[in-house]
């Protein structure tokens, strides 16, 4: 028997009651657990209610939605909502161009990732103090919003794919971690032992350090996925081209400018068509975050090991 | 090769040269330069363009040529009494609010979760709290315009059910504050909890019987054994958070921003974007901002010299 549940036992909450170890649950640890256990049933409630509403009210009708009368089940089932979702070329187009973004910064990251977070878990590189410092002092203090603004646009990336994947492309936070990951995961005699056989830098990162952190590489590439997939802000800064609006500036212009555009044109009724938009906003709020939820499971396995990793002091 | 060289130090080369130290590891040096310039481009050359707060910036004369005019944007917000009575005071409100609600609930629901025995009760509640975390900041706030809508959302139909009347929560500027800080707990208690919930899991079983044999009950278990113990934890996060006490999200409260709550809601990064970029007012945005991290930049140095001299955590 482990030493937790002995450990349970001894205060009575272990499974053998029979046996009538219950020795000291007094009444204030009975009253502490019963707090315990209602706290964590509202927590629960409270995240999971407004989750379900959502859910239930994009897969019922237009009408049942505006009259308020769904709770945390479809009423009057259909797919109304999602038929007029996948008629909206905007949201569609928002949809390509978030997946294109999301990947070309998953690959350009790990490259940056790997290039800088190698060199500098090497015991023996003289210079990489200075090196740290240079990229740890960005987490602290920033030019801010306007000069990062000007130097993009001086670049030339104003209104182009590149001002959504360069300025992303590398996050310092990321790379202390992978770099800690690196350090107490990696043994250095391994690359003495590579290097005596005469393998360098490059090749050893190629066909030793990656094979052996793929973990650390699949948290970071989901980390860098997750955001660029939930993030506006770049594109609010750097874009005003519809064609290359990410999917959350659609998703902005719909859920809170309220304003559905073509999706609705077809629609005559005006009262209908408010309806609709009510509904429409549901099931885009479902689509939208379908691809992260889908995820979700992998992600949960490999995030609560990177936050661990993170806590880590570099 | 470079092995070669490696055991040749040993036998009293010259091994405290730059160019020796460059040569031996070119290929990492080489691997180095291409984040190093990256960074220079897009974090250092940022910082310098910072030199436009001092200056009248337009796009015909560029960063350089434009004439210096001293603290001129400086003194023009600084000087200005409603700058310190609603943008700074709506900043720091907001996030001292959201600093506190944000550390302490993550606390209670890892304490609250480590005390549960039944395990599937509590993997349920760990992985069903951290979903709202993976929702965009453009869903969870649409989301919130429909739950709280005076006609349509769930909040005001319950309410109504009750007997009440109707509440408009995003047409009152006095619910705002509520609003934003505990919506924000709600999308990321869970997720900021997991940290404390693995400190938690390392405590010393024998700890815990030796208090419980000296006749601890949970509550003082939670207090003597719990608490220290994740301790160094909140400590490194709160410093971690501190040094952004000024900074209070763009991307949330932009978009919760309407004309009616804009007197709590303006903060100094919305107010940054809307003089920089959409009044074009480069150089006076470039000074409230400028401020903004010069602030938090001491606030941070503060907060970690007090943490290394109260307690032995810190971040450097």
């Amino acid at each position: 028997m482990s030493d937790a549940s002995y450990a349970d036992e001894l205060h009575g909450q272990g499974t053998n009651k029979a046996r009538g170890k219950r020795i000291y649950n007094s009444y204030s640890d009975k009253a502490y657990m019963i707090f315990v256990n209602t706290f964590l049933i509202i927590a629960l409630i409270v995240v999971v209610v407004p989750l379900l509403f959502v859910l239930a009210s994009s897969f019922s009708s237009s009408d049942a939605v505006a009259a308020g009368r769904v709770f945390l089940w479809p009423v009057e089932p259909s797919l109304e909502g999602y038929k007029a979702v996948f008629r909206n070329d905007r949201l569609i187009r928002g949809f390509l161009n978030t997946i294109f973004y999301a990947v070309a910064n998953i690959v350009l990251n790990l490259v940056m990732l790997l290039l800088a977070a190698y060199p500098l878990a090497k015991k023996d590189l003289k210079y990489k103090k200075y090196i740290v410092f240079l990229f740890s002092f960005t987490m602290f203090f920033s030019g801010g919003m306007i000069p990062s603004y000007l130097v993009i646009r001086s670049l030339g990336m104003i209104d182009t794919v590149w001002a959504m994947i360069i300025p992303s492309a590398m996050s310092i936070w990321n790379v202390i971690v992978t770099r800690t990951y690196f350090q107490s995961n990696i043994p250095y005699e391994l690359f003495e032992c590579a290097s005596i056989d005469g393998c360098g830098d490059f090749i050893y990162l190629w066909k030793v350090v990656v094979p052996l952190s793929k973990p650390i590489l699949a948290v970071m590439a989901l980390f860098v996925g997750i955001g660029i997939w939930n993030s506006y802000f770049s594109a609010l800064l750097y874009l005003q081209n519809y064609e290359l609006y990410p999917l959350q500036l659609v998703l902005r212009d719909i859920l809170i400018l309220g304003d559905t555009g073509s999706m609705l044109l077809d629609v005559k009724d005006e009262m209908e068509r408010q309806q609709l938009q009510q509904l429409l906003k549901y099931s885009t709020m479902v689509i939208s975050s379908v691809p992260v939820m889908l995820i979700y499971p992998f992600v949960q396995k490999y995030f609560v090991k990177g936050v661990m990793v993170g806590s880590l002091k570099g | 090769m470079s092995n070669l060289v490696i055991y040749s130090t040993k036998s009293g080369y010259k091994t405290h040269s730059p160019v020796w130290e460059i040569k031996r590891h070119w290929q990492a040096y080489l691997m180095l330069a291409v984040p190093v310039i990256y960074i220079i481009i897009f974090s250092y050359l940022p910082m310098l363009g910072v030199s436009i707060a001092f200056k009248d910036f337009s796009f015909r004369k560029g960063i350089l040529s434009s004439p210096w005019v001293g603290w001129k944007h400086f003194k023009q917000f600084l000087g200005n009494p409603a700058f310190f009575q609603t943008i700074l005071r709506n900043t720091i409100m907001i996030s001292v609010y959201s600093f506190f609600a944000n550390l302490v609930v993550p606390i209670i629901l890892a304490l609250a979760l480590n005390e549960v025995v039944n395990k599937i009760f509590k993997k349920t509640v760990q992985m069903v709290t951290y979903i709202p975390y993976f929702i965009s900041v453009t869903v969870m706030i649409g989301m919130l315009l429909q739950l709280l809508h005076p006609n349509v959302g769930l909040v005001n139909h319950i309410i109504k059910s009750l007997s009440g009347t109707a509440v408009d929560f995003m047409g009152r500027s006095s619910y705002f504050r509520h609003i934003y800080v505990w919506s924000g707990v709600w999308q990321s208690a869970g997720y900021n909890a997991i940290i404390y919930i693995a400190s938690l899991t390392g405590i010393d079983q024998e700890v815990v019987e030796a208090s419980i044999i000296d006749g601890a009950n949970r509550v003082q278990r939670v207090m003597h054994v719990d608490i220290p113990t994740i301790l160094p934890t909140i400590t490194i996060l709160m410093i971690l958070s501190l040094g952004h006490i000024m900074n209070v999200g763009f991307e949330k409260i932009y978009l919760m921003q309407n004309p009616v709550n804009l007197e709590v809601s303006e903060v100094i990064s919305t107010l940054v974007y809307k003089q920089g970029l959409q009044m074009a007012q480069m150089s006076y945005s470039t000074a409230v901002g400028l401020f903004n991290s010069v602030v938090n930049f001491m606030l941070l140095i503060i907060t970690n010299g007090i943490a290394r001299k109260i307690s032995s955590t810190s971040l450097w």
